[in-house]
């Protein structure tokens, strides 16, 4: 379904805004909170991408 | 001669090897140089697009940035993520459209899209603006590494001069097949490199990356998170947000969309290149790490740390080693920032004044115009000044000015028209050149909120680009609307 795209959202307000709350340096895995949260996010993101790849109908049909 | 220098002279002549070596035997016709034939599949699309974010700004910027001003460095990790996220919706549509209409270059598809072959032009002096200072950097790269990796045996001007020379000959001869070779030499040799420091070092001088940063926050408390003022969470945001969208409107970055085999390739990628930005991470540890072990370095010497930590810790040959990576993530990315500023000049600036001119003669100066562009930035080098981070914002603030036209004129219908386009892109890049040829900074206008002062002058541009380009379509739209009603 194509409307599983705007999950892409997510990762903008996780790092554009998600910091407002995070800007800490309490340790996390070693790393300052705000490092991890980034870090984090970029793990999510790249899994988020993949939910919409799978999901999105325009990667099924033989387009070029 | 010291052990650090064969190492360094050793990895310019590799990348020059190379170079030669993958374009022999392939006729270098205008497409064939600046896109490869359109053949690449995804994992040399991939090596491609990655291997220009591992720059001399990765390197050296990323780990000077981190040492010399903290948390602000984050946003180096963050930016590229949401450009990938804009990647998989953006990139497609621009890669089919100008495959059926057969475009070479970012400028070429906005000739088309609008139908004006003079915003083509506006678009490749802003292209050909913003490079340079982006060439600069990497110049700029090369310079720091063969004077701090050659135990200062090479004076930096001399260093300079060289490494121009060299991306200026490798690019004229192989274009972006000899890049794509390099780049997989050089991305398998920086990500050793880059790993093992980043977790030697804090290990080796704090036991570890938790303690290390306990350390810094000891000493220094406060540098590991973002400031209230200044680098703040204001500057972060709209910092990551300028970045992100300009991550594209590179001129390079864009013909490199057009190498791709499918847009299936390009949506897949978006998938493994966020993943790729978390090397960053080991860059930082590096720069962190020297916060505390080599102190000292202000100003634009900040970009040294990495270099100076190495020099404390490793015998010359594994400093040289270093700096043997580090000219390649200089040359790569040196030599598609050159090939591009020089096919921009060559196909969308003289053949728009010489319109008879055929592929043969614009890809003849092409290649000519490479020194030329090679010497305006060893000019600029050498005048100095900039932290590699600072010349690459800068870069950024002309480049993103390009992101409204581009995006609106994907939708099926355009709101922008050419005026508009033009006038917005004007307006954001006046208002850049403004500031910083005056040197206003937000901070001097108390009058200013602070969240406001703290942004990022690229973004503000932008807006001002947004608000012109929409007044103007506006007009122009119905100045168009009553003509064509009346030829009706």
């Amino acid at each position: 379904m194509r409307s599983i795209r705007w999950l892409a959202v997510v990762p903008f307000l996780a790092l554009l805004v998600g910091p407002f709350f995070v800007n800490r340096a309490t340790p996390v895995l070693g790393l300052p909170l705000l490092l991890a949260w980034i870090v984090i996010w970029i793990l999510l993101t790249s899994l988020i991408m993949a939910v919409i790849y799978v999901a999105d109908p325009a990667n099924r049909e033989g387009e070029p | 001669m010291n052990g650090a220098l064969p190492f360094i002279i050793a990895a310019a002549l590799l990348a020059l090897a190379l170079g030669f070596l993958a374009s022999r035997g392939k006729d270098m016709n205008l497409e064939q140089w600046t896109v490869g034939g359109r053949g690449f599949g995804a994992i040399f699309v991939f090596v491609l697009l990655a291997g220009e974010i591992y720059t001399t700004f990765t390197f050296l910027g990323g780990s000077g940035y981190a040492y010399g001003k903290g948390a602000p460095a984050y946003y180096i990790l963050a930016y590229g993520t949401l450009a990938y996220v804009l990647s998989y919706f953006m990139l497609p549509p621009i890669w089919r459209y100008a495959k059926e209409n057969r475009l070479f270059s970012q400028s070429d598809f906005f000739v088309h899209k609008y139908d004006s072959p003079a915003l083509g032009v506006l678009v490749a002096v802003v292209d050909i603006v913003a490079l340079i200072p982006y060439l600069v950097l990497q110049f700029k790269g090369l310079g720091i590494i063969v004077d701090v990796a050659g135990y200062g045996s090479i004076s930096p001007t001399v260093a300079i001069w060289i490494g121009a020379a060299i991306v200026a000959t490798y690019v004229m001869v192989s274009g972006v097949h000899g890049s794509a070779w390099t780049a997989v030499a050089k991305d398998g040799l920086i990500l050793g490199i880059v790993i093992f420091l980043g977790l030697y070092l804090p290990f080796h001088y704090y036991g570890g990356l938790g303690p290390m940063f306990a350390a810094i926050e000891h000493a220094k408390p406060g540098f590991t998170v973002l400031k209230p003022h200044g680098e703040s969470l204001w500057w972060f945001s709209s910092t990551v947000l300028l970045t992100a969208l300009g991550f594209y409107m590179w001129p390079h970055s864009f013909g490199s969309i057009y190498t791709a085999r499918s847009a299936t390739v390009i949506r897949k990628n978006a998938i493994v290149l966020p993943l790729y930005q978390l090397i960053l991470l080991f860059v930082f540890f590096v720069g962190f790490a020297a916060t505390l072990q080599v102190p000292g370095l202000t100003g634009t010497k900040i970009d040294l740390a990495l270099f100076t930590l190495s020099v404390k810790t490793f015998d010359p040959w594994f400093v040289g080693v270093i700096g043997a990576t580090g000219v390649l993530t200089a040359l790569v990315p040196g030599s598609m920032i050159l090939m591009t500023a020089a096919t921009l000049i060559a196909n969308n600036l003289y053949r728009a004044a010489n319109p008879a001119a055929d592929d043969r003669q614009v890809s003849r100066l092409a290649k000519l115009l490479v020194p030329v562009v090679a010497l305006v930035a060893v000019f600029f080098t050498l005048k100095g000044g900039q932290t590699i981070v600072a010349l690459l914002l800068m870069g950024y603030s002309f480049v993103t000015q390009l992101f409204p036209s581009l995006v609106l004129s994907l939708a099926k219908r355009n709101f922008a028209t050419r005026e508009g386009a033009a006038a917005g892109i004007i307006a954001g890049v006046a208002t850049v050149a403004a500031v910083s040829l005056s040197g206003v900074n937000f901070h001097s206008l108390s009058w200013l909120p602070a969240p406001v002062q703290d942004l990022n002058i690229g973004i503000v541009a932008l807006a001002v680009n947004f608000i012109v380009l929409v007044v103007v379509s506006l007009a122009t739209r119905r100045a168009a609307a009553p003509a064509g009603a009346a030829a009706e």
